[in-house]
This record gives C-alpha cells, sequence and structure tokens, in this order.
C-alpha cells in the first residue's frame, strides 16, 4: 500500500514537470504585432560620399613620406551621414540623421526600423541625402500602395539603381 | 544582507519542497538532489535524438519546413516523438538548469573555494541558449520567422556588424540556403562547446555525478516519451518573409526575453542579459566572504597513508614530494584555493583519535580555527554537562536539522556542531562510549545523498559499517549510534529522534556491559 502510494505520487511528479514542459514550450501564445495590423520596414545600408574632397599633397610633404607611401593625393577616409525622410499619407513616419559605421567613420549608414501600420491604401515618399548639399535631397521616391493585414512591405535602397525599391 | 534573506526564503521553500517530494521518491531518488545530473541526462537525449534529426533534416530554405513536416507527420511514430523529445529534453535542460542554480544558491554552494563551479555555470547558461534558439530557427516556421527576425534586431545593435543582419530576413529573396548550412553548423557547434563547458565546469570536483540513478533517468525518459505521445511538438505553419508573423506560439523556456524588443530597444534587452550575467558571475563575492582558515598538514604525523586524498570532495588535497626527510615518500599538499574548510579530510586521518592523551592532539591534516583538539574539548565539555540515565550526545553537521535549540530544553542532551559529518574521525564515536561521556551518540547530517561537503554522509557511513578506511572499530555498540539525517528546517524531527533514542537507552541500560565484553 505504501509502495503504491509512493509510486502514485512519483506519477503525480513527473505529470507535473511535463505539464511544465508540455504547456510552456509552446504557450501562452505572444501577440508580436496586432494581427490586423500591417507593417513597413524601412532598411537600407548605404555609405554617403566623403566628407571633404582630395587634396593634391605638396612636394614637401611628399617628400616627408617614406617612399613607398609617396601617392599624390590625401583623400579622407570618414564619410558625411546619410539624411533619410519618410512620409506615410503626407505626415512624417521617420526622420534621421544617419552616421556612418566603423571606427574610422568610413563604413556605410544603416538603418532599420519597423513600424505597424492600418491596411488599405497608403501614400508613401521618401527622401535620402547623402552628399553635402545643404537643401534638399539627392534622391526621392514616391509610391501609392495597398497593403493588407499582416503585410510586410519592405522599403529598401538600391546605390546600384540609385533609387527607393518598394516591394 | 538581502541576499541572506532571500537565500533563507529560498532554503525554507526547497526544504518543504524536498520533503514532499522525499515521501514520494525517498531522499535516494529525490529529483532536486540530482538536477545537475538529470541536466546532463537530457544533454544527451537531446544529443541522440538531434543526431536522427540532422540524417532527415533538409538544409534548404524551401525544403527545411518540408523536411521537419515529413518528420512530424508522416513519420510520427519515430522522427515525431524524437523530435519532440528533442524539443522537451532541450526545455527540460532550461527548467532544471534553472531549479538547479536557485538551489545551489539557497544552499550557498557558490562561495568560497566553490566559486569556480559557479561561475563557470555562467557560460553554460548562455551557450545552452544559443543552442535551442539556433535549433527554433532550423524548423523555418512562423515562429523560426520571428526568431530569427528578434535575435538578428538585438544583435544588430552591437556595433560590431558592417550590415544590418536583419537585412537577411527582409523578404523571401533575402534568404538563401547557404544560410540554413551555417545555421545547421551553429546547431551542433554551440552544444559541443558547452559539453566542453561542462567538462570544466566539473574540473574541480571529486567523482563528480554526471548520470543520475537509473530509476531517476528511467522515470524522466518515461515522462518524456509520454509527453511527445500526447504532445507532439509541431510547426507554426511555414514561414513566409512578405507577411509580419503576427501571432506565435512561444517556448518561454527559451525566448522570455524575446517579446522585451518590443517594449524597449534592443539596448534594453543587452543591459538585462548583461546585467542579469554579471549579477550572477559576482554571486560567490557577494558579500566578500571571511573564510576560515584552510586544512593545513602537520608533518609530524602525517604518514602519506593518502586516505585525506581519496576523501576530499574538492580535489584540494593531493600527494606531493616529502620535504621533511623522514622515511615516506610522499606528504599530503592541500590547496588552499580548493579546500572548502568541510573537514572531510580531518575525519579520514589515522592520526585523529582523541584517545591520544600523551601528546598534543595534532593530527596530520587539521582545520586550524576548528581544530580536533578543540572538538574534543568541546565533546568533553558537552558529556560534563549531560545527566539523566540516557546521556545522549549530537555530533551535529552545520547543514543538517537545526540542533542549537537542543541544549536549552533537555538536560540530558547535547549538540557539538561540525563542518561536516565525515569530519568526525570515527574514533570520537568509540572515545564518547567507551570513556562514558555519554550513553548514547546521535550523529545529525544532511539528507542522504545532499551532503553540503558532497560525500560527507557517504564516507561516515562507510566507515561505520567498516566498509571505508578508518573504520569505526567493531567493539563499538551499534545500537548506541542513531543517524538522524534531516534539512536544517527539520529541527523538531532531530529533537524527537533524539528523545526516542534516549527512550531505547533508558530500556536497556546493560549496553555499558555489552562494551565492556566486547573491549574485553
Amino acid at each position: 500500500m505504501r509502495a503504491a502510494a509512493r509510486i502514485l505520487g512519483q506519477i503525480a511528479v513527473y505529470a507535473a514537470i511535463a505539464a511544465v514542459l508540455g504547456y510552456f514550450s509552446q504557450a501562452p501564445a505572444y501577440v508580436h504585432a496586432p494581427p490586423g495590423k500591417a507593417m513597413i520596414k524601412l532598411s537600407f545600408s548605404h555609405g554617403a560620399k566623403a566628407k571633404g574632397g582630395c587634396r593634391r599633397l605638396t612636394a614637401k610633404e611628399l617628400a616627408d613620406l617614406a617612399p613607398n607611401m609617396r601617392r599624390p593625393f590625401s583623400c579622407p577616409r570618414q564619410r558625411l551621414p546619410v539624411v533619410v525622410e519618410l512620409d506615410l499619407d503626407g505626415r512624417p513616419l521617420y526622420r534621421a540623421v544617419l552616421p556612418p559605421t566603423g571606427l574610422a567613420g568610413d563604413g556605410p549608414s544603416r538603418v532599420y526600423r519597423r513600424f505597424v501600420v492600418d491596411p488599405g491604401d497608403h501614400d508613401i515618399v521618401v527622401r535620402l541625402r547623402d552628399t553635402d548639399r545643404k537643401q534638399g535631397f539627392d534622391y526621392r521616391t514616391e509610391a501609392r500602395v495597398k497593403l493588407v493585414a499582416r503585410q510586410n512591405l519592405v522599403i529598401d535602397f538600391s546605390p546600384t539603381a540609385g533609387r527607393f525599391v518598394i516591394r | 544582507m538581502a541576499l541572506d534573506s532571500v537565500k533563507a526564503f529560498l532554503r525554507t521553500g526547497f526544504g518543504r519542497l524536498e520533503a514532499v517530494l522525499d515521501r514520494a521518491f525517498g531522499s535516494r531518488l529525490n529529483p532536486l538532489v540530482h538536477l545537475g545530473s538529470l541536466g546532463f541526462f537530457l544533454y544527451w537525449i537531446v544529443a541522440v535524438s538531434g543526431i536522427y534529426l540532422y540524417i532527415v533534416f533538409d538544409t534548404s530554405v524551401v525544403d527545411a519546413y518540408r523536411s521537419v513536416q515529413y518528420l512530424t507527420v508522416e513519420q510520427w511514430y519515430l522522427g515525431g516523438i524524437l523530435r519532440s523529445l528533442h524539443r522537451y529534453a532541450s526545455d527540460g535542460m532550461v527548467l532544471f538548469m534553472a531549479v538547479h542554480i536557485l538551489r545551489e544558491f539557497a544552499l550557498d554552494r557558490l562561495r568560497g573555494a566553490r566559486w569556480f563551479t559557479w561561475l563557470t555555470g555562467a557560460p553554460i547558461l548562455w551557450l545552452l541558449y544559443a543552442s535551442g534558439i539556433t535549433g527554433y530557427w532550423l524548423v523555418w516556421d512562423k515562429l523560426a520567422q520571428y526568431v530569427a527576425i528578434v535575435t538578428s534586431e538585438i544583435l544588430d545593435w552591437l556595433p560590431i556588424f558592417g550590415d544590418p543582419i536583419a537585412r537577411n530576413f527582409l523578404t523571401p529573396k533575402s534568404l538563401d540556403d547557404r544560410f540554413f548550412s551555417l545555421l545547421v553548423f551553429m546547431h551542433i557547434a554551440v552544444p559541443l562547446i558547452l559539453l566542453l563547458v561542462l567538462w570544466i565546469h566539473l574540473q574541480r570536483l571529486s567523482r563528480p555525478e554526471t548520470n543520475p540513478p537509473k530509476r531517476l533517468a528511467a522515470g524522466m525518459l518515461a515522462m518524456l516519451l509520454a509527453l511527445s505521445y500526447v504532445m507532439p511538438a509541431t510547426s507554426q505553419g511555414p514561414a513566409d518573409l512578405a507577411t509580419v508573423p503576427a501571432v506565435v506560439g512561444l517556448d518561454w523556456f527559451y525566448l522570455p526575453l524575446y517579446p522585451l524588443l518590443d517594449l524597449w530597444s534592443a539596448g534594453g534587452v543587452w543591459l538585462i542579459f548583461l546585467a542579469g550575467s554579471a549579477f550572477l558571475m559576482v554571486l560567490p563575492w557577494l558579500p566578500p566572504l571571511k573564510a576560515a582558515r584552510p586544512a593545513t598538514i602537520d608533518l609530524d604525523n602525517c604518514n602519506g597513508c593518502t586516505r585525506c586524498v581519496e576523501d576530499c570532495p574538492f580535489n584540494a588535497v593531493s600527494m606531493g614530494p616529502r620535504g621533511d626527510g623522514l622515511p615516506f615518500a610522499r606528504q599530503a599538499v592541500v590547496d588552499p584555493d580548493l579546500c572548502t574548510r568541510c573537514g572531510i579530510c580531518v575525519g579520514a586521518c589515522p592520526t585523529a583519535t582523541p584517545f591520544r592523551r600523551a601528546s598534543a592532539l595534532v593530527p596530520g591534516i587539521d582545520l586550524p580555527d576548528r581544530s580536533l583538539a578543540r572538538l574534543r574539548a568541546a565533546v568533553e565539555a558537552a558529556g560534563a554537562r549531560l545527566t539523566g540515565p540516557a546521556r545522549v550526545l549530537v555530533l551535529a553537521c552545520d547543514h543538517g536539522a537545526a540542533s542549537a535549540a537542543l541544549d536549552a530544553c533537555r538536560a540530558s542532551a547535547a549538540a557539538v556542531a561540525l563542518p561536516c559529518i565525515a569530519a568526525l574521525p570515527p574514533s570520537f564515536i568509540d572515545y564518547v562510549l567507551s570513556r562514558g561521556v555519554a550513553d548514547g551518540v546521535v550523529l545529525s547530517a544532511c539528507r542522504e545523498g545532499d551532503c553540503h561537503a558532497r560525500f560527507g554522509d557517504r564516507w561516515m557511513t562507510a566507515r561505520i559499517d567498516r566498509e571505508r578506511d578508518p573504520y569505526l572499530r567493531a567493539r563499538v555498540p551499534r545500537e548506541r549510534i542513531r543517524w538522524v539525517r534531516a534539512l536544517p528546517v527539520q529541527g523538531a524531527a532531530l529533537a524527537h529522534a533524539v528523545d526516542a533514542f534516549a527512550a531505547e537507552i533508558a530500556a536497556e541500560p546493560a549496553a555499558g556491559a555489552t562494551l565492556d565484553r566486547r573491549a574485553g
């Protein structure tokens, strides 16, 4: 009788462990994004122009360098920041000045942002500046998109094509 | 101070839970006593089931999900069960590891020389999580998609990647098959590194228990098989990067921090992870321990018998070349960084006998702050206080049932504290009974198989049963020795056992004659 009670007790303990493992391995469900909404992701990795132009070295500067280091031009490594703006239905959704990456500031500027939006028709305008101009932007793309619930719309920038890619 | 309160609270909680589990399993098979080895056992289940899954798994974007579905649905009787075992055993590792950490913390098994074992547990935690998370990624279902995106977003916060990793998961075309090959490699390599760190984790332990008792292992395996059959692990629909994995069934064992990314920034998640890890790693020194002095060797009394080396549970004693020129090849050497001051080595020393009167009671190995001479003085002082027809001396481990209250309420019982029950040389029991210091000896120790110093109750039991050197002399009447193996919270059980023992002795007053006869 005592042995049977012990076995029942062991079964109860194993069942409790199994219940904990079985339940918490997949529940409770987590709502990562509202199921009735859509998502826009703005992401690109793009290097702006170099900060300042190349400069020809003087004869004295060249002479001061080791023979194998004598290149006629000195070009700065550091890049300018990238300025990006995203408007949705005429309202600003995102504004950022993205600094270059890398210890020397010579890497690409990068962004990865997600925005939860209502499904339906939307006007999207996205602008980017990667030069040292004070006004305006170097790239601008407008699009009208129709989003459905749970859709993942990506806005990327293609430097080779010279435009934003919306997909 | 706050940490002490948390420890005391947890200790009480674990004590009560262990008492309940003892009733079902007995103290030898109590799962709480074997959490570490159960973790190892689950690791092997994960490894074996993983080998089969790897054979069938297809490392391509399109076919990864399909191959797992084949296992789960069409081959449910083998592949499906093994997949479920793989998942539930992995979850079990997290569960048992968490309880293991909490229990070792509650029982203060992390301070002093034990810091190394505790500290090397932190990378085990990280590697276990890395193993599990990469595993969830491989299934390439909705949950995998969520895990991939959130993991890469968290990693991208670190300023070490040129291109955001998350860009690999922007659109279905962003991902290629090579990425899955990389993931498979990581999911195999990380657990192998985990195994290496587990080995390092045990380096400072003598005779580490890496296999749980067979009955417990069989029960655990049966439980996991039953769970795999009743509630098989399933996928959550194929991943589709063109849509948002809005609602996912999360594995809360491996992914509890992931929802935080939606509440805070990735920096906040990293802050929690790093601060939590740092806190965990400095716990052995919070606050700094004013440790007693480690065991020391007295060469005049050390004949190099190696018993202390054999019995030390932490590899703190080894044999080295003899330094005093006496005609013994080797002598015991104590590594103070490994010594936990448990005194088991003193209990093992053949020169540690209280019968010595011609010279000072200095054994070959001794604890300077809890010396054998002081123990003999304490035993004699306690014996002198005892009155009545059945005088009981309780020799109590610091980590067994609380014995401090015994002296106050009983004239016939007194307690002498020990750092571990095996710190008591068996000859002390002979001394107490043959010299009439008391009529009975209670050995109050930790619960069976759960000694604070790992092997104390095991070695002491073997010494008394004359199975391990130094033996208790045959002349000592075993009926005058009583074991009480209890939790610190079970002081009442100790008092009850002492009273019952005293009543037995009072009912059988001829024990002294028995002792005389055996001695003769």
